[in-house]
């Protein structure tokens, strides 16, 4: 590998480096509170999260038939 | 060359040392007034049998009762979870498939592996037959991931260290991702397909905006390899699993980790993971053929899936919340709730 081409290399590295250090960035206390409150919000819509009742599960277990 | 190490070292330092001046908190304490969930036990509802080998990756249609898996018995399968029936079996050129992914609109699947290509296949075509509509050649190393944004654009991770965006009706590359050091060897889509988020085995997490190609953010703080992505499903945080046996949460807006999922008994690599529909549960395949399922904002366990009698190589939570299918290196799948 030729010197130049690893300097272009890291002249990429570098270049993305700069993009990610100025991002827009938002306080962990909010993007924490956000993230609680989606989950709480969206909690009764969650059937794995609640459970749901035999008769409204599609994947429910078959009634079996059985010889008397 | 010395400049611009030094250069880059500091970039390093000054993106470390902004994150921390917005760690005005954190998770933990944001959620100390909420209560842990109680006990998640789920039954499995449904056995898929059918596959001869290794189940390597599985994938939800968006129905909720379709859903393809891939295996490297050479088949893809694409079963009706609820009757359990087998609506397709498609025989594979190659057997060493990796990867496998349902298109939104049912039309397609896709499956690729150590044959370095994508194969799209028609489940509608006009005869009734499945056939190979495209195979997207271009990757240098195994397919890893794919995942479909419409019928007619897919994205794919490589072991080449490239995530690709393909057209598939012509069947070439529109945008080549790259920057990962290592091997990507997982992806997912943001809810509002703008954006896509890639793991490898560099320890890293990247964001990318998919219309301008751009590398947006990258996370690390893993140990070792990450083989599992996923979105929190509000789109404004990513969910990781790695090798080091641990899962992560980091959110996009603080562009930081904000928790880790981790407990000395679990000494297993993460294989895969998906949250739930409110995205409070986290639930993590691991090579001890168990499942985790973690209630995200505590970071507590609180429950097991024990069913397989090997690794758990994918997991799906169907997109209407209702069902969670497992598939295993044992070449069963199981529908969970």
């Amino acid at each position: 590998m030729s010197g130049s081409s690893s300097i272009v290399a890291m002249k990429k590295v570098v270049q993305q480096l700069r993009l990610e250090a100025g991002i827009n960035r938002v306080k962990v206390s909010q993007a924490a509170a956000d993230l609680q409150q989606f989950c709480l919000q969206n909690a009764q819509q969650d059937p794995l999260l609640c459970g749901m009742a035999t008769s409204t599960n599609p994947f429910r277990p078959q009634k079996v038939c059985s010889f008397l | 060359m010395e400049e611009l190490r030094k250069e880059m070292e500091n970039l390093k330092d000054q993106i470390t040392a902004v994150r921390k001046t917005f760690q005005d908190s954190t998770l933990q304490e944001a959620a100390a007034g909420v209560t842990v969930v109680g006990r998640v036990q789920l039954k499995t509802r449904k056995t898929l049998r059918g596959h001869l080998a290794k189940i390597y990756a599985m994938h939800w249609g968006t129905d909720s009762t379709l859903c393809v898996s891939a295996s490297q018995d050479g088949k893809l399968i694409v079963w009706d979870t609820i009757t359990t029936n087998k609506v397709n079996a498609i025989p594979l050129k190659s057997s060493w498939v990796m990867t496998c992914a349902y298109a939104p609109s049912g039309n397609l699947v896709a499956c690729g592996g150590l044959d370095n290509m994508c194969s799209i296949y028609n489940l509608k075509g006009k005869d009734g037959n499945v056939k190979v509509m495209r195979e997207l050649a271009a990757h240098t190393g195994y397919l890893s991931c794919c995942r479909f944004l419409s019928d007619t654009e897919i994205i794919t991770s490589s072991g080449d260290c490239t995530c690709v965006l393909w057209d598939i009706e012509t069947g070439t590359q529109k945008m080549v991702f790259a920057g990962h050091q290592g091997d990507a060897m997982s992806l997912g889509v943001s809810p509002d397909f703008k954006f896509f988020i890639s793991g490898a085995c560099d320890f890293t997490a990247k964001l990318w905006d998919i219309r301008e190609a751009e590398c947006r953010q990258t996370f690390g703080g893993h140990e070792s390899d990450i083989n599992a992505i996923g979105f929190f499903p509000n789109g404004n945080a990513v969910i990781t699993g790695s090798d080091d046996a641990t899962c992560k949460l980091y959110d996009l807006r603080a562009d930081q980790e904000l928790l880790t999922y981790q407990d000395p008994s679990i000494m297993c690599g993460v294989t895969s993971l998906a949250p739930s529909k409110s995205g409070r549960l986290l639930l993590a395949g691991h090579d001890d053929f168990n499942v985790n399922i973690w209630d995200m904002l505590k970071a507590e366990r609180v429950g097991v899936l024990a069913g397989h009698d090997n690794r758990v190589s994918c997991i799906g939570v169907s997109s209407d919340g209702m069902a969670c299918c497992t598939g295993s290196w044992d070449s069963f799948l199981k529908i969970w709730n």
